[in-house]
């Protein structure tokens, strides 16, 4: 028992980093995966933001599951998320300032993210809290997944460096730290991950 | 209260062109693309847009800084401002639905959409940042608006003929698009510099 229900878990995170991932599969909650990706660090941070308002909502919202009126449950839902954003907003406020500047606006509107309102409606208002839990974290590693690579591509070419430090001493390709070069990025990977489940596909049959 | 329309002019024109919401802010992309593919959906989601973007702007100023400053809750502003966004859109599709029919059918299934668009809350957020007098905030509002429908606009007509083209298969679809915007945003990298605020 105790052995399947470690399974179903590991099956919960792997949906949300591969099958279901948030920019690369579904196409959501864009916005981010562009603005704060020129450098490592800020793609890390905001990953580390979403993972944990996802759990915390999840948990959130599985908790209270039995009380909340099927009628009024968007409004709740929202209600939820920006208490866990706001929560999140001001710690990085405090602890965090340097990254805040560059990235305040877009951890504030975390809120305004589809993907987190679908897992609170699709998974974690039907579920136990254990489950709900882990799909939180799938759902979020798997965008923190999709951040990281990133970032990670656009400072590299765009400055040569990786979390600051200089890597390449060569003239860095200043177009992937501008606004254009994000939407490449995440075109290219995008078409990237779509090349790769074509060619999973081709071979299965 | 003197009002310069110089600065009122600048601020319209860096919220549309220089700091555009789409391109270089990257804000609202779900919706972009979503409604980008045809132009009929793209233009009555972008007057929509600028309609509800205008009213809950104003909404968000009189409440923050009539009510939220006094009683020092600015912290709060997260949650106030999905709730007015989001109370109003319910509201007007209400009241749309019951009032002009005809108006509805043709722009309701956007106000849906428009709830939980980020540019719609980011407005008031930046107002409230910015410390934006009223008139300011609607032009900041205004502007950005009128930008997100250049977006629009642009995209659709490329996207309309982006369908007969012949991509490669893995790139069908979004990431073309992407690639698209890009180059766009290229363009409008070009703007920047344009006025100095």
């Amino acid at each position: 028992m105790a052995q399947t229900s470690t399974v179903r878990y590991l099956d919960l995170i792997k949906n949300g980093i591969f099958k279901e991932n948030t920019i690369f599969k579904l196409a959501l909650s864009l916005c981010p995966s562009i603005a704060v990706t020129n450098n490592l660090r800020n793609g890390v941070l905001m990953g580390a933001a979403v993972l944990f308002v996802q759990v915390m909502v999840n948990i959130t919202i599985s908790l209270m599951r039995k009380i909340i009126h099927p009628r009024i449950r968007l409004p709740i839902f929202m209600l939820v998320i920006s208490g866990w954003v706001t929560v999140t907003d001001l710690t990085m406020a405090a602890f965090a300032r340097e990254a805040y500047k560059q990235m305040g606006l877009y951890i504030q509107l975390i809120v305004a993210f589809a993907s987190i309102l679908a897992r609170a409606e699709m998974f974690a208002s039907k579920n136990k809290v254990t489950p709900s839990m882990f799909d939180g974290i799938g759902m979020g590693l798997g965008f923190l997944f999709a951040l990281t690579v990133i970032s990670f591509f656009r400072e590299l070419l765009g400055k040569g460096s990786l979390w600051s430090f200089p890597i390449i001493h060569a003239k860095p390709l200043l177009i992937m730290i501008l606004p254009a070069g994000g939407f490449f990025a995440v075109g290219i990977l995008m078409a990237f991950f779509n090349w790769m489940s074509m060619r999973h596909e081709s071979k299965g049959h | 209260m003197s009002i310069d329309s110089t600065k009122l002019f600048e601020l319209v024109i860096a919220a549309s062109l220089i700091n555009n919401f789409v391109f270089t802010r990257f804000l609202g992309l779900c919706i972009f693309f979503g409604v980008s593919k045809k132009m009929e959906t793209a233009v009555g989601m972008s007057i929509t847009f600028t309609a509800v973007m205008m009213i809950s702007a104003a909404l968000s100023w009189l409440i923050f800084n009539y009510v939220m400053v006094p009683l020092e809750i600015t912290f709060l502003k997260i949650i106030v401002f999905i709730g007015i966004v989001a109370g109003f859109v319910q509201a007007s599709d209400t009241i749309m639905r019951k009032v002009s029919p005809g108006l509805y059918y043709k722009l309701g299934i956007y106000l849906a959409l428009i709830s939980t668009n980020c540019i719609i809350l980011a407005v008031p957020l930046i107002n409230a940042g910015e410390h934006y007098s009223f008139i300011e905030s609607l032009a900041f509002a205004f502007g950005s608006g009128i930008g997100f429908a250049l977006a629009l606009v642009i995209m659709a007509s490329i996207r309309e003929k982006l369908e007969l083209a012949d991509v490669p298969a893995p790139f069908k679809g979004l990431p073309i698009a992407f690639v698209v915007t890009g180059l766009i945003a290229l363009a409008f990298t070009g703007f920047s510099g344009l006025i100095k605020l």
